[in-house]
């Protein structure tokens, strides 16, 4: 089977890698797994064009797995759009990555267990997109954490990089905290575990009220919000981001493969996968329209100061994630899942490219050390510009001609304005942070490529002479990226927005109707029903048809917004080199506070590392050793604790004592039993 | 209804299982009172071989018993009855819960004779003989269907422990006997009283006939409390459970391996084959009670092991966490809880025993259990730090491994009944993740400090040998957890049928319709 051998495959690989080591050698394990994830990564494209095209759905039944009464979920594989979408992006990036790794993890001496790690978490990923029930996508989601926490703490030696690797866990398992809890709630409103028999009942549950912690809550919203708490785990949304900077610790390639393209999407996923959920609750969607934008403001402020090259792009990703989750909260799923697809390109492409800087500049991470490399890393640079342009979203809006980001971030982006339009909540909030959050997105990617790539060298010179192109195997990756970052965009954006998306993804997400209003006006008309837009506006729309019937000044919001963060970035780190440090001496709060991050560790510090260290001393030593014990046998003790000392082999004298009270027991027992005639008979 | 099933095609197989080991004990202290004084150094060494080989037998019999049963059918099979003596029955039978129970004590103990093996160097025959009665006096509970064999199995099973901490124990062992004598003694006299009540109320001493019997639902609440005084000692629940760190700190590895693996359970065995069947009135009444201690043990102790300094106390405090899902799935009342309980005693036995067999490898080659001691293992002991990750990970729960299904079977019974309870027991999986992967980076990561650890050699063979099965177990169970609750299930539905009709009975007097 196909299916089973894209997904198990790697597996294999990272049991070969991991357990064999000595049979393999370091080169066998890198030609295992990444030969592997290759031939996983062809089947994927083939199993994307089988699907998506042909319309070759299926699920893959495996074996049982739970099965206490209604409680039950067997290994499968749901193979459908969504699924073969992330099926491609998942194994297409691992093997780039795989690659890519050769060259980026060439002297290092625990490559084989590297590889096997980067296997492991494919598989693990593999195994959340094909889930056909709650349970199996847990155990990926779980899976990928594993894999994240083993990876960030790769390099074992360094404590930031354990620390890190820790905080990453345990903010996921906060995260996995909400989300078991919607799998109970799931299970106890709809009584099964199986994608299609809950969602098939969501409509028959709407209304439904559900007692939780003794309030009256909707049944939907209970179970979505739940989710949705997971969701922010994996993806690192705002309250549960702190995670994923500090991950940066880890690997470069991982941070490509875990932290940009494939695992931090996990969360938007679920809420895709769980559209016909997450649809029918307009509450929760309105949070997550509020966290999403949230996020995609705030992470795009920090990320406008942090000097460390790696923090910036992870940053920006916390950020991105943030519009597709405002997207997924204002029904836009289908842009979601598209800006999800060109991201998992252009970011891999950045981080990758961040990499290829950081072997160039010998793991030097800190822009401040760096600059005018971009005649010493012609290459890199020229990929890390392209990188760049699809982030920001260059692209001339009205026309086909623009990269990846471009297409699917003003889909959002517009479609946000759509939806306020048509009286969604948070619409129009979602679309004016989506616009502002664009100018701080292109302001820090330039300033990243400035500091970088141009001006005079300002690291150690002896660094900078050293300074040369990565070798081919990191070049060969991001050339492919590259290509998918230039044009992925344009090829696909008919197909997962436009007007060939119902043929596309067949049911697998649920299309709004705001969201198919790019493409069909009479959806709009339906939508407006509750809040009349102007007539005027309404017939403009009718007339325009296509995609652009969105006002023109929204449709060029972006562009504005693009091209006004490259000129103040052009202008604080090109024109007038050195002012921007000199404002940031100057500020007295608001440099310091988005440089460490809204404070937000040290909030987390004091009210929770602190708080759970404190209890725990206070639950040992006064709970346990001075009430319990206290009261209880040390008080005991005391009486008897002469007595006990006189004894030589004191163990054995409480056996005594022990056997003597049981056998007075069973003596008066039995001589009741005997006296009393009342035998088993 | 729990009847008794068709006798057996080999007769006497449970009695063979269960006294098999004490048999072996019987040689054992045979060989060495017989041998002459310059021959008892060999029994000595070849006491560890003669104590694992009988082990090892009694293994291989448990395996036919297990082929022997049939799965599904929910009473109890492979019965044996006789006279014993002033008319009291011996009779023994396993059911679906009851095996997996026994099967999990044969399957620890050989592991815990090649733990012994070079770990014990003082009075090795004694205690090789202490080990194997305590294999007889375990399945002799789990196997009993009479509530006086049940007592005298339960009771003296302690003896021989005692003997483990206090004989072979480390530098505190006279506080850590004293307090497990003071706890269970206070436990069992309780017991021992509603045991006799139960008898003379009921005049049988028949567990199958017990559990057709109903009890007034005034005398269920004063039972009920009895027996609950014994198991919730026995589990340990919070706040009675200050005796286990100690115990385990000052027990040799393979006392730990049992104590945790095996005596535990028998205080939640004790819920499942006593508590919840005969006395239900008093369960559903007294189960908000265990449901807040249940909580309080899952935050309270996980924050309590999050502080611990000594390695095996940190996984003595998590067994306690852990068992607190076990209380909340069994007074959950509901099929999916009692199945999640016991998959998580029997995934407990399986994880918690590989956790101390981990700690004793290091112990044994360092002589602390200090975790400041330790640090950086991973460079000298890759594949240490490689079975040790796979425990850590079962023992916060992770998919796929057995820990989550327990996990998330008796926090789906939870939610269902109350979803307070829930909550706090789901905050459980925050917890085990701090304290386990605190731990794991403290002895395995990071640079190497201690200059003691230098020489510090790998896993051996033979220790591999003792972690392999427990790795295929938790594996096996976690990604194919039918395997056992098909055979569970069946008994399961029994039990439940049982407190479903107990509940009924009281249901008119007691005003609440339905």
């Amino acid at each position: 089977m196909m299916y089973l051998a894209i997904v198990f495959l790697p597996l294999l690989a990272a049991a070969v890698a991991g357990l064999l080591p000595r049979l393999t050698g370091h080169l066998g394990a890198q030609i295992i797994t990444t030969g592997i994830l290759a031939v996983s990564a062809v089947l994927s494209l083939y199993a994307f064009y089988d699907v998506a095209y042909l319309g070759h759905e299926k699920t893959v039944e495996i074996a049982r797995w739970f099965s206490i009464g209604a409680f039950e979920a067997n290994w499968s594989l749901r193979i459908d759009t969504l699924t073969a979408v992330m099926l491609v992006v998942v194994t297409f990036v691992s093997c780039l990555v795989h690659i890519y790794s050769w060259g980026y993890m060439a002297e290092d001496p625990h490559k084989s267990r590297f590889f096997a790690y980067l296997s492991l978490f494919t598989f693990a990923m593999l195994m959340l997109v094909t889930a056909d029930n709650f349970m199996q996508i847990f155990f990926g989601w779980e899976g990928v954490g594993l894999s994240s926490y083993l990876l960030i703490g790769f390099w074992y030696k360094k404590s930031t990089a354990n620390a890190a690797a820790i905080k990453a866990f345990i903010t996921n398992r906060v995260g996995d905290f909400g989300f078991a809890l919607g799998i109970m709630a799931v299970f106890v409103i709809f009584g099964s575990l199986s994608f299609d028999t809950v969602f098939a009942e969501v409509d028959g549950k709407s209304g439904q009220m559900f007692q939780f912690l003794g309030m009256q809550i909707a049944a939907i919203e209970l179970v979505a919000f739940l989710l949705f708490i997971g969701a922010m785990g994996k993806s690192a949304q705002f309250f549960l981001h702190v995670w994923l900077p500090d991950a940066m610790e880890g690997p470069t390639p991982v941070s490509a493969l875990i932290h940009a393209a494939t695992m931090v999407t996990a969360g938007v996923f679920l809420v895709v996968r769980c559209g016909p959920i997450f649809d029918a609750a307009p509450f929760t969607s309105g949070f997550i329209t509020i966290i999403g934008a949230t996020t995609a403001f705030f992470a795009a402020t920090i990320g406008l100061v942090q000097n460390d090259i790696k923090r910036v792009v992870a940053y920006s990703t916390c950020s991105q994630l943030g519009y597709m989750f405002f997207a997924a909260g204002l029904g836009m799923y289908n842009a979601a899942m598209f800006h999800l697809f060109t991201h998992a390109f252009f970011k891999a492409l950045l981080f990758l490219g961040a990499g290829s800087v950081i072997v160039g500049m010998h793991h030097e991470q800190d822009m401040r050390k760096m600059g005018g490399l971009w005649k010493k890393m012609p290459l890199t640079w020229a990929f890390m510009l392209i990188g760049t342009l699809a982030l920001t979203g260059f692209g001339i809006p009205g026309t086909y001609f623009g990269l990846s980001g471009f297409f699917s971030k003003d889909v959002i982006i517009e479609g946000a304005y759509m939806a306020g339009d048509a009286g969604r909540n948070f619409g129009y909030l979602a679309f004016w942070v989506g616009v502002i959050a664009a100018l701080m997105t292109s302001f820090y990617s330039w300033r990243v490529i400035f500091m970088t790539f141009h001006g005079k060298p300002r690291g150690d010179e002896h660094t900078f002479a050293h300074a040369k192109e990565s070798p081919l195997s990191m070049m060969v990756p991001l050339t492919l990226l590259a290509a998918g970052a230039l044009f992925a965009g344009v090829l696909f954006k008919s197909d997962f927005v436009g007007s060939n998306s119902s043929e596309f993804w067949r049911g697998s997400t649920v299309a709004e109707t705001h969201e198919s209003a790019l493409k069909d006006d009479h959806a709009v008309a339906k939508s407006s029903n509750d809040h009349e837009p102007k007539p005027s506006d309404h017939e403009k729309k009718q007339k325009s048809g296509g995609e652009h019937h969105v006002p023109t000044w929204v449709l060029w919001s972006p562009f504005v917004a693009m091209a006004l963060g490259f000129v103040f970035s052009w202008w604080l780190y090109i024109r007038r080199a050195g002012l921007a440090d000199k404002w940031a001496e100057q500020s007295k709060f608001l440099h310091p506070f988005l440089y460490n991050k809204w404070y937000f560790d040290e909030l987390y510090d004091v009210l929770f590392v602190n708080n759970v260290k404190r209890f725990g001393d206070w639950f040992w030593k006064l709970g346990d050793q001075r009430i319990i014990d206290g009261f209880g046998p040390n008080g005991f003790a005391a009486v008897t604790a002469a007595m006990a000392r006189k004894a030589t082999r004191l163990q054995t004298g409480f056996v005594y004592h022990y056997a003597f009270l049981m056998l007075i027991g069973l003596v008066a027992f039995v001589s009741w039993v005997v006296l009393r005639g009342v035998g088993g008979q | 209804m729990l009847g008794v099933s068709e006798v057996s095609n080999l007769p006497h197989l449970l009695s063979l299982v269960t006294f098999t080991p004490a048999i072996g004990a019987l040689l054992l202290i045979l060989f060495k009172a017989l041998a002459r004084s310059d021959d008892r150094a060999i029994v000595e060494r070849n006491a560890p071989a003669v104590a694992l080989v009988t082990s090892l037998f009694t293994f291989a019999l448990s395996i036919l018993m297990l082929l022997e049963f049939n799965p599904a059918d929910p009473g109890f099979q492979l019965v044996e009855e006789a006279n014993w003596f002033a008319g009291f029955q011996y009779r023994m039978g396993v059911d679906g819960i009851s095996i997996l129970l026994v099967l999990l004590t044969t399957f620890l103990m050989p592991l815990c004779f090649i733990a012994s093996m070079g770990a014990i160097k003082t009075r090795v025959t004694e205690y090789m003989v202490a080990f194997l009665i305590l294999e007889t006096l375990i399945i002799g509970v789990f196997c009993s269907l009479d509530i006086v064999m049940f007592y005298i199995f339960f009771e003296a099973g302690l003896i021989p422990m005692y003997l483990i901490i206090g004989v072979w124990g480390g530098d505190n062992k006279v506080y850590a006997a004293f307090k497990f004598f003071l706890y269970t003694l206070l436990g069992s006299m309780l017991m021992l009283i509603a045991v006799i009540a139960m008898i003379m109320v009921a005049g049988t001493s028949n567990i199958v006939e017990l559990l057709a019997f109903d009890f007034a639902p005034g005398l269920q609440t004063w039972l009920w409390l009895g027996f609950f005084a014994s198991f919730a000692v026995k589990l340990p629940m919070w706040p009675v459970h200050t005796w286990l760190p100690d115990a385990h700190v000052q027990a040799p590895t393979a006392g730990s391996v049992i104590l945790a693996g095996v005596l535990l359970k028998l205080g939640g065995y004790g819920f499942i084959r006593f508590s919840l069947p005969m006395f239900p009135l008093a369960s559903q009444f007294f189960a908000p009670l265990v449901f807040v201690l249940s909580v309080i043990a899952i935050i309270y102790t996980s924050m309590v092991a999050f502080r611990q300094t000594d390695m095996k106390k940190l996984i003595a405090y998590s067994s306690v966490a852990h068992m607190g899902f076990v209380t909340i799935g069994l007074f959950a009342m509901n099929f999916i809880g009692l199945q999640g309980a016991i998959f998580q005693m029997l995934s407990h036995g399986v994880i918690s025993g590989a956790l101390f067999l981990i700690v004793g490898v290091v112990y044994e080659r360092m002589h602390t259990r200090e975790i400041a001691a330790y640090g950086g293992l991973v460079h000298r002991m890759p594949v240490y730090a490689a079975i040790f990750m796979v425990f850590t990970m079962a023992n916060v729960g992770l998919p796929g491994t057995s820990g989550f299904i327990g996990e998330i079977l008796t926090l789906v019974s939870a939610f269902k009944v109350n979803t307070w309870v829930a909550l706090g027991a789901t905050t459980g999986v925050i917890f085990s993740a701090v304290y386990a992967l605190h731990l794991y980076r403290a002895v395995i990561f990071g640079e190497m400090v201690n200059d003691k650890l230098a020489a510090i050699t790998d896993i051996t063979r033979k220790e591999m040998l003792m972690f392999a099965p427990l790795i295929l177990a938790t594996l096996i169970m976690g990604v194919l957890p039918v395997l056992v609750t098909d055979i569970t299930g069946p008994a399961v539905e029994a039990l439940m049928e049982r407190i479903d009709a107990g509940l009924a009975l009281a249901a008119p007097t007691g005003g609440a319709g339905g």
